[in-house]
């Protein structure tokens, strides 16, 4: 018996699935993107919705980065009106649950050119789902750095916005930030 | 701009409807020529729909998936990337799924690499066994690919496969060592982890694994971090590889990644025997972490700091300095736990300091860091007993904070078990308790405190005191105080120390009777008619609880009912319950960290998580059983086997004993179940050759003179590592003066041989075998049930004079006063009535024990113990009383 147990103990520890879930909400606490990957935990949409409700309020007013939560690990970060979760088992390396989180936002922020807000996002949901589907697989991490997650997203799309329309649409998308963050200095 | 588009929270999915994302999916997709953007667009929506925990039927959701098949015509990369994502979250509800497998296949294989690894990915989502041999070939080249992105979907979705696909992937070992040993960072990692889990059950293969990669050249830190675990459990399994693997872990403290260096020294951290000096390297990296500018590097360390420093408080200290800066963290979290482990490695001096700064804290964190802080308090002052008058000044001025009833819960706990562990502290901490109840506004705590001052407020110096407080309740409170309070009073009444104050009590207890609340009226009118009776056994009702578990009573009950008959109800049948030696968990268990005091609290399971890691998440539901459940577990078990026959009802059974060492081919266990007229002896039995199926498994028992085997029921299976139970049932000698003996057994069985991986035996025949294990005692200490009676004198002086045994035993190999205590209780089996403790100049010690005798005689004994000097030995007078004179014979056998 102790020796079979003790295999099981092994298997739990060494297990690649290391990343029980991905989420982002936004600044009401609301889904933008949540991917759970542990079918052991938060099984029903039900559950999943509570979790979130008290992970947020726990942590959205909070300065820091890393919270203890009804059994699990969750390290955050946020941006404009976002707020990016990584979790994992609560004996899991919270140092490599922040280095996901690291990736997955920088590979973000280099898509969609520092704009990661809300509203980029949504009319982004194709390259940010695309981001965390090269991020993680079924809880292992499949890619750790984010410039390969950029390659591997960033398609060659034939039919893409044709150029000139692009650029100009981004001149004013980055002209209204700066003006926005001179305004706030 | 439209004003939406500027206010931030545009959403476009805002209003989406699944039916019409349904509806427009089937419509857009269905067209002969596709139009990418629309289809992109229906997909975008589609996606977050099923990401946003929609729920579609099945219908909906093969419909849906039928439609997005037809986009395989499409080529725009971005909308086939999109059509994979959608049949991994399709594939868990809808039907027929594997219809796509043909194209998928073709993705997987194309030139076009922006597909294969995503195509492999989905395709591993949808296949079963049978599929997975069709696409064998293309998974062994995918896994050796040159594009690295390929060959890490390959690994990942073998290892999701691996679960009921070992015998197809084991085959594909060479191409997953050549990954491994390949150049890519990602498939190193995913190779380690998919070789570890294909070899996981051959330890020597799992040995050689981690030896060699030791060695090797890992390059991904994340690899690295993996390699590290295993090797963790390679050195759990194999003491013989342990110095070489330390020497690894230690040379991955100098990794250049803090990934790796912070895992090795967690590593070493959880090592279960690590010395004091070997785990300093790994401590000193912990410090560094402590002032690292990113707060998850200080979490990480002080969370691992916590968990050590149950193990290794004076290690610990050395990062005291760092741990005190951390109490002023931003992050509550990181505060809390640097507290916590100060709290667990503070010397005696820094106990007063540490508590001035914890206090104005405390009103800064939530609930469940303040029960984690208690828990820790707690652990301190059961450390430093000299301490108690600051920790319980404390926890009274934090009681008087607002807090939940699980945070008040931990206060009255840790009062309680500093009240059973350091005596000194019994007045004082009896005094708080008081003042709790007079502001506590939890009835269930309110009841809890004064059940205590009941027990032990009449013993202290001015009993009176406490009378008028807990009077004051019963005008005060609630029903359920009032009752609590009524009971509570009852016992000044009849407590040797207090008994000045019985017409007190019974005047007060009087005017309760006009209690508006029915169980206030009748425990009052109930404890006035004990009160006024003039036999002092029935006021040892008042002090004591029944001694009978509950449940236990109520099947006696049940059963009685079922089979009426024309004698009266026997509570003497029930069986009984030894008092749980302590209301709380013993002073050890804390201090050893096993327990989380407030393990029963649900809601805080996040904040125990934090405090006492892995060990206080797995261990806190299973392992403390309370006696009373233990015993209705065996009685349940027993009950299931009718082929026992009629032995009435169990009075008790023993601890399981060993018969096996814990390694051999068969280990067996015994657990002896005493009736009244019978032992039933109970073996767990398993088998631990997982190429043998045993049958028909039994023992054969040799008894002493006069006992007789009246059944035998063997197991009739036991395969490999699935513990089965046989059952020998032995009647008690006629002459009721035997009562103890060896037993030695022999386990009979057919053996026959089988695959060690169905289970399935290789013929019918098989062959006889037998396998020699030890002996089992039967003593008298296991026919004996401890029971505590109060009043020790009284139910003395009850039991009949002639009944009295009385010898002098010398006991010539006791080394000192405490082992004979413990050795003689031992062998009675008894309850030590009173705390023994014999202070070290003292050479004497008189030792009151009490229970009942297999049949419901009660037993008391009377033991004087000398200490005659270092290797002289022990004398002891021992003096047995009991129901009757056999009885008292028996347990003075006992000793000798």
């Amino acid at each position: 018996m102790s020796l079979r147990s003790a295999v099981v103990v092994v298997v739990a520890f060494a297990s690649l699935a290391s990343i029980k879930a991905v989420l982002t909400l936004d600044n009401d606490g609301e889904r933008v993107l949540c991917r759970y990957f542990d079918p052991a935990w938060m099984a029903s949409v039900k559950e999943q919705r509570a979790f979130e409700k008290s992970l947020f309020t726990k942590t959205y007013r909070a300065a820091s980065d890393i919270i203890m939560l009804e059994g699990v690990t969750c390290v955050y970060k946020s941006s404009v009106d976002l707020f990016f979760y990584v979790i994992g088992a609560p004996d899991e390396n919270e140092l490599l649950l922040s280095f996901a989180l690291n990736t997955y936002f920088d590979a973000l922020a280099q898509m969609l050119r520092n704009q990661v807000e809300k509203r980029v996002v949504m009319e982004n949901f194709d390259v940010v789902a695309l981001a965390l589907d090269e991020l993680v697989d079924g809880g292992i991490i499949l890619e750790a750095d984010p410039a390969v997650i950029v390659q591997h997203v960033a398609v060659r799309n034939n039919d893409e916005v044709p150029i000139a329309e692009q650029s100009i649409s981004q001149a004013l998308q980055t002209a209204k930030e700066q003006l926005s963050r001179s305004f706030l200095k | 701009m439209s004003k939406k588009d500027e206010d931030g929270d545009y959403n476009p999915y805002a209003s989406i409807d699944k039916s019409a994302v349904v509806q427009e999916a089937r419509q857009a997709f269905n067209e002969t020529t596709i139009n990418p953007r629309r289809c992109n667009l229906v997909l975008n929506k589609l996606l977050f729909l099923l990401y946003s925990g929609e729920p579609l039927g099945t219908t909906e959701a093969t419909e849906t998936f039928f439609a997005i098949t037809k986009l395989f015509q499409c080529k725009n990369i971005t909308i086939r990337r999109l059509v994979y994502l959608a049949i991994k979250e399709l594939a868990k509800v809808a039907n027929d799924v594997i219809i796509v497998t043909s194209s998928l296949t073709k993705d997987m294989t194309a030139k076009e690499d922006m597909y294969r690894p995503a195509a492999i990915r989905a395709l591993c989502r949808i296949t079963d066994s049978t599929m997975l041999q069709g696409i064998e070939r293309y998974m062994k080249q995918a896994i050796v690919d040159r594009n690295p992105a390929v060959s890490s979907a390959a690994l990942v979705s073998s290892l999701h496969l691996l679960g009921s696909n070992q015998d197809i992937i084991k085959r594909w070992v060479n191409e997953i060592t050549e990954a491994l040993n390949g150049k890519t960072l990602m498939a190193q990692y995913h190779a380690l982890g998919l070789l570890y889990h294909i070899k996981q059950r051959d330890r020597l293969a799992v040995t050689k694994l981690v030896t060699s990669q030791t060695k090797g050249s890992l390059r991904s830190s994340l690899a690295y971090c993996n390699l590290i675990r295993y090797a963790v459990g390679s050195m759990q399994d194999d003491p013989a590889l342990y110095n070489e693997l330390l020497q690894f872990l230690d040379l991955c403290l100098r990794h250049k990644s803090e990934l790796v260096v912070y895992e090795a020294a967690r590593a070493i951290c959880s090592l279960k025997n690590v010395t004091n000096k070997d785990i300093i390297p790994a401590l000193s990296v912990m410090q560094l972490f402590l002032t690292a500018p990113k707060s998850i590097m200080r979490f990480a360390a002080v969370r691992t700091l916590s968990q050590v420093a149950n193990r290794y408080p004076t290690a610990v200290a050395v990062t005291n300095i760092e741990l005190e800066n951390l109490i002023q963290d931003s992050n509550r979290s990181i505060a809390t736990l640097a507290i916590t482990t100060l709290l667990k490695t503070g010397r005696e001096a820094s106990v007063d300091r540490l508590m001035t700064q914890i206090t104005p804290f405390m009103s800064e964190i939530s609930d469940e860091f303040k029960i984690v802080v208690i828990d820790a308090i707690r652990t301190l002052c059961l450390k430093f007993p000299q301490k108690h008058i600051v920790v319980l000044d404390f926890l009274s001025a934090v009681f008087r904070d607002d807090g939940s009833f699980e945070y008040k819960k931990a206060i009255v706990d840790t009062i309680t078990s500093i009240i059973h562990e350091i005596p000194a502290a019994r007045e004082i901490a009896l005094n708080h308790l008081a003042e709790f109840v007079e502001d506590c506004e939890h009835p269930a705590l309110s009841a809890r405190a004064l059940h205590m001052l009941g027990r032990l407020a009449p013993q202290s110096s001015f009993p009176s005191r406490y009378v008028r407080i807990i009077y004051n309740r019963v005008v005060l409170e609630s029903p359920i105080v009032r009752a609590a309070a009524v009971s509570s009073l009852a016992k000044f009444a009849v407590s040797p120390n207090s008994s000045n104050l019985a017409p007190m009590i019974i005047a007060l207890l009087s005017r309760c009777l006009h209690d508006t609340d029915d169980e206030v009226r009748d425990r009052a009118a109930f404890y006035l008619r004990v009160l006024s009776s003039d036999e002092a056994h029935v006021k040892s009702f008042i002090m004591s609880d029944l001694p009978y578990s509950i449940t236990a009573l109520e099947r006696s009950l049940v059963d009685y009912l079922k089979n009426p008959s024309a004698t009266p109800f026997n509570l003497k049948t029930v069986p009984l319950q030894a008092p749980s030696a302590k209301p709380e968990f013993s002073k050890a268990d804390i201090m050893a960290g096993v327990v989380p005091s407030s393990a029963a609290v649900a809601g805080s399971a996040a904040a125990l998580a934090a405090a006492g890691g892995i060990a206080a998440v797995g261990g806190a539901a299973g392992i403390n059983l309370s006696a009373a459940q233990q015993q209705d577990r065996n009685a349940a078990r027993l009950a299931a086997h009718p082929e026992l026959g009629q032995l009435g009802p169990l009075f008790r059974s023993s601890k399981p004993t060993p018969l096996t060492e814990a390694e051999t081919e068969y280990v067996v266990s015994c657990t002896r179940h005493i009736f009244s007229r019978a032992v039933v002896f109970e073996y767990e039995l398993t088998n631990t050759l997982n190429d043998q199926l045993l049958e028909d498994v039994k023992v054969q028992l040799d008894c002493p003179d006069g006992f007789i085997v009246r059944k035998v029921i063997p197991a009739k299976s036991l395969p490999y590592g699935k513990p089965a139970f046989s059952y020998v049932v032995v009647e008690l000698p006629q002459d009721p003066k035997i009562v103890s003996g060896t037993f030695s057994n022999t386990l009979k069985f057919l053996v026959k041989d089988c695959d060690p991986n169905t289970g399935e035996p290789d013929d019918e025949q098989g062959y006889p075998d037998e396998y020699l294990v030890e002996d089992v005692e039967l003593q008298v200490s296991d026919q004996v049930v401890p029971i505590e009676f109060p009043d020790f004198a009284a139910a003395w002086n009850a039991l009949p004079q002639d009944s009295e045994v009385s010898d002098t035993f010398e006991l010539a190999s006791m080394k000192s006063l405490e082992e004979a205590v413990s050795t003689v209780i031992g062998f009675l089996g008894l309850f030590s009535c009173g705390r023994p403790q014999p202070n070290a100049s003292k050479s004497a010690q008189a030792l009151q024990l009490s229970g009942v005798f297999r049949g419901g005689d009660q037993v008391l004994v009377n033991a004087k113990l000398l200490f005659k000097g270092p290797g002289e030995g022990v004398a002891m007078q021992l003096t047995v009383r009991s129901s009757n004179l056999q009885t008292s014979e028996i347990i003075a056998s006992a000793v000798g």
